[in-house]
């Protein structure tokens, strides 16, 4: 066995978590809460004679996790919204302190939680990078050896001395993560950062991240992208609610995780501690699939159009939202999205979308989809203002391609869809 | 704890994470270690200050100055302050400058940590890197303003017949560094302990304004601190910047050195900081959650 990098042993932060007009305190709470403290704390003792239930007002983001990785590992790490990725990920790179547990790490850490963290609206390029690469740990000697090859990456030279503010989002992004990209620790975490930016962008920074990876140094990597996690990563370790379910190596993991949790037979219900409190005032409540008869079922036919429906209430009104879908392949590679107000018309009429329990309804049609199991995943968002919610492994169901076309022919068809094409053969 | 020995090279000793509890230890070398990011975001707030304004750094300058005018026309004329021998508006600008690089960092290190919010949840550094930074930062105006002072003392100086004769103070100069450092480390020790508050209780915020004005008028920017009876100097002293504004009116006015009292500032301070050291190491634990 190889030397540890990183051994984490039954890791567990606890978070208070309040209403959301309680997220600051004032001085006021703190005063009327020292006042009633006595009499709550006698409560409390009889409380906890009684049972060892859990503290009200408090979550686990992370629990009893314990797992270790060796040097020059690269290891993936895949979970939905809320399953405590992201606090694993601070409390390695020490933005936050556990609450229980304890972690050991040999070596440097570099983090990156975030491309373009520090990044200053008013400096040029050039002062960002210098400040951003200080802020990531880079001594200023390092900074200066690298400086052309961030610059070479983030294809922004001609810009190099204008404020960032009046970057292009994909110029901003291009160089955040350049400087990002140069960082050399001996222990790399990186959250979803590859999740931004353009298509061609996104290969890019992919290129590098494999390279990093290549070079041996530890990789934790977590991603949503499960090509990007089967691209990168050896081992991948699964988070569900705070704790670790699973490990293995990333093929067998991405499977478990894209199959785990989606016996639901075509529903997803969000119970009201599975939103978190920043989708307020959007409140998922459920998204389904049903055939043309209305049942809600786990496998559709592929000759049949499936009726996609999502469920969810506004506790106010929202201005520009649109909730909508995506499509993907078990594999994680999207198919489509789709939002509700695509049509201009619709997204006039629907402007701002009062309070209220509400329905979005679409049907993809029939002959599209290939026989295999798909995921589908939701997103409510106003457009460059806030995204509310956003599930993209909600739920999975089967296609059935009994009937479809071609089907005479017993080979499987290539990619997701299977369109029904009105050929013509003409006699010339 | 039993632990697997490894056939590792040397390296940097394992870091542990795990709940602290009690008072922790300040551990101030870490904050060495950090010293570029102190140095890049001193660089970054002297920067930016006077991004797009059209007088850019001449604020430096007019902000004092005005201040200056005003108050020689309100406490110097109308009021007839007693300047002691001294043109008004030099007393009174010998005051303002230290004034003015206190309350700026004050003001500016007790919101930091909640204006760089979005670096502390993102990336670990010693969180008191940033107020550190945010009070050294003002040291530029400081500067800038010092040098109009060293000119209005000169042409007040040069004007023949008027009675004023600027006395060196050579021991009181070579004290200089001392009382801006005082300064400094005054305002550094109150804003550790507003900083951090200010994190969990915005209600900082709304304060300091508050306090930094009732702050002024206790301290002999307007007036000289001989008027206040001998019986309660003892109290006065109580404030900090009562001994640096006296020792900056020792070291360019000539006027008599800071009495035994300084000490009781300098007290006063270092109580403060370091007080304000371990509450600040305290909470600095749950910033990233609370912030």
């Amino acid at each position: 066995m190889s030397e540890l990098a990183i051994r984490v042993e039954n890791l567990g932060k606890q978070y208070r978590i309040g209403l959301p007009q309680e997220r600051y305190r004032t001085l006021r709470d703190t005063i009327a809460e020292a006042a009633s403290a006595p009499i709550r704390a006698i409560r409390q003792l009889k409380e906890r004679s009684q049972s060892d239930a859990p503290q009200a007002g408090t979550i686990w983001a992370l629990r009893d996790v314990s797992f270790d990785v060796s040097r020059g590992q690269v290891l993936g790490i895949v979970g939905r919204n809320g399953a405590g990725k992201s606090t694993l990920l601070k409390i390695l790179s020490r933005v936050t302190e556990p609450s229980e547990g304890f972690a050991e790490i040999r070596g440097r850490v570099g983090s990156l939680l975030e491309v373009g963290t520090g990044f200053h609206l008013e400096l040029t390029g050039r002062e960002n990078i210098y400040l951003n690469g200080a802020i990531l740990g880079m001594k200023r000697t390092e900074i200066d050896r690298k400086y052309d090859e961030i610059l070479e990456f983030s294809e922004v030279e001609q810009f190099i001395e204008t404020p960032v503010k009046r970057y292009s989002s994909g110029m901003y992004l291009r160089l955040a993560f350049a400087v990002a990209a140069h960082l050399e620790p001996e222990i790399l975490v990186v959250d979803e950062v590859l999740a931004v930016g353009d298509a061609e962008f996104q290969r890019k920074c992919l290129g590098k991240m494999s390279d990093v990876a290549r070079e041996g140094r530890t990789v934790l990597f977590v991603s949503h992208n499960m090509s990007a996690i089967l691209r990168l990563t050896d081992e991948t370790i699964v988070l569900e609610n705070g704790q670790l379910v699973y490990r293995a190596p990333t093929p067998e993991a991405v499977d478990y995780y894209m199959s785990a949790g989606f016996a639901q037979s075509g529903e997803r219900i969000w119970r009201s501690d599975e939103v978190p409190v920043d989708a307020a005032p959007f409140c998922p409540l459920a998204i389904r699939v049903s055939d043309p008869q209305g049942r809600v079922v786990d496998t559709l036919r592929s000759t049949d159009p499936i009726e996609v429906e999502v469920e969810y209430k506004l506790d106010a009104p929202i201005t520009g939202l649109r909730v909508g879908i995506y499509l993907l392949t078990m594999r994680g590679e999207f198919v489509f999205n789709s939002f509700d107000t695509d049509d201009p018309y619709q997204f006039e009429h629907f402007g701002v979308r009062q309070e209220g329990h509400y329905k979005s309804r679409c049907q993809i049609p029939a002959n599209l989809l290939n026989e295999g199991r798909f995921i589908l995943g939701m997103n409510a968002s106003s457009f460059r203002i806030k995204r509310y919610f956003q599930d993209e492994h909600a739920l999975a169901f089967n296609v059935d391609g009994t009937g479809a076309p071609g089907k005479h022919w017993l080979e499987p068809r290539l990619g997701p869809v299977r369109p029904a094409l009105d050929w013509v053969i003409e006699k010339v | 704890m039993a632990q697997t020995q490894l056939p590792s090279k040397p390296l940097t000793p394992p870091l542990i994470l795990r709940p602290t509890r009690g008072i922790g230890s300040l551990n101030l070398r870490d904050l060495w270690t950090y010293r570029e990011l102190i140095y890049f975001l001193i660089w970054r707030d002297i920067k930016v200050r006077y991004k797009q304004t059209l007088l850019g750094a001449s604020w430096a300058v007019i902000q004092p100055v005005f201040q200056m005018v005003v108050y020689t026309l309100l406490f110097g004329n109308l009021a007839q302050l007693d300047a002691e021998g001294n043109p008004y508006p030099i007393l009174n600008l010998t005051a303002l400058l230290p004034w003015g690089l206190f309350q700026k960092a004050l003001s500016d290190a007790g919101r930091s940590l909640v204006t760089n919010r979005n670096i502390i949840t993102k990336v670990y550094f010693p969180r008191l890197v940033i107020p550190v930074s945010s009070v050294v930062a003002g040291l530029v105006d400081f500067i800038i303003g010092f040098g109009v002072l060293i000119g209005l003392i000169l042409y007040y100086h040069n004007i023949p017949g008027n009675g004023y004769q600027f006395s060196l103070n050579l021991p009181g100069l070579l004290m200089l560094p001392l009382f801006i450092l005082l300064a400094l480390l005054t305002a550094l020790s109150f804003s550790l302990w507003l900083s951090a508050m200010n994190v969990i209780y915005r209600d900082i915020a709304h304060v300091l304004p508050f306090i930094t004005q009732m702050w002024f008028f206790i301290t002999p920017i307007v007036y000289s601190s001989t008027v206040i009876p001998e019986k309660w100097r003892f109290i006065y002293a109580l404030n900090p910047m009562v001994g640096v504004v006296d020792g900056f009116r020792w070291a360019l006015l000539g006027k008599s050195a800071p009495e035994a009292t300084i000490w009781i500032s300098v007290i006063v301070t270092l109580l403060v900081l370091i007080s304000g050291l371990y509450y600040f190491r305290r909470m600095e634990r749950t910033f990233a959650d609370t912030i």
